[in-house]
């Protein structure tokens, strides 16, 4: 909501296998970010917001 | 069946009653219905049906190829969450579980037009210059 360029989708990996199987899950919840998996489980959302900047330039 | 029992029903029209602006829960499906399609879709109706501030859209995910790209759908079942426009908040697969709680917190915070982050997340998102796509792993608990 605070940026038109970010678009946010939950995905339940049991109906989507083959995303599960592309992004390596192995556990939830798994955060990617532009294709590349950057967060495993929750964290407070200072650090989230870092790790997943990461993956823009 | 309903698939929210009554009592959880009187919990979410009272939470609902804090809603402010008009919020779009939009459902593509398809005739033959996929894996947890028919009760993702029977979720947004009855999730809608419960405060005159939602509307609910269903949308076939073969024919309706117009809406399908409006909304940059890619599988389904999939659930968008739009209030005064798309804030590009999506389910795919059935949010049940916990992320039934998550479904009713896009809900609320589009509904308010406020993210609720930190003022310092707010500054920084607010300096993204590419596009950054987030995809949030569950299974149902």
């Amino acid at each position: 909501m605070e940026s038109d360029l970010v678009t946010a989708d939950m995905v339940e990996a049991t109906e989507f296998p083959q995303l599960a199987t592309r992004y390596d899950l192995r556990g939830v919840p798994r955060t990617v970010a532009n294709d590349r998996p950057v967060v495993d489980g929750a964290m407070p959302e200072q650090y989230f917001l870092e790790e997943i900047l990461k993956s823009v330039g | 069946m309903p698939i929210i029992q009554e009592r959880d029903q009187e919990k979410v029209r009272g939470r609902f009653a804090s809603l402010l602006k008009p919020v779009t829960v939009v459902n593509f499906t398809q005739k033959f219905e996929c894996d947890f399609c028919r009760e993702t879709r029977q979720l947004a109706e009855e999730v809608s049906a419960l405060s005159d501030k939602i509307a609910v859209e269903v949308y076939d995910f073969t024919d309706d190829r117009d809406m399908v790209e409006k909304y940059k759908i890619d599988k389904i079942p999939a659930t968008v969450v739009a209030g005064e426009k798309d804030y590009g908040i999506r389910f795919y697969g059935i949010p049940s579980g916990y992320e039934f709680v998550s479904l009713l917190e896009a809900i609320e915070m589009v509904s308010r037009g406020d993210s609720g982050l930190h003022q310092e997340s707010r500054d920084l998102l607010a300096q993204l210059k590419e596009p950054l796509h987030l995809q949030v792993f569950v299974t149902p608990t």
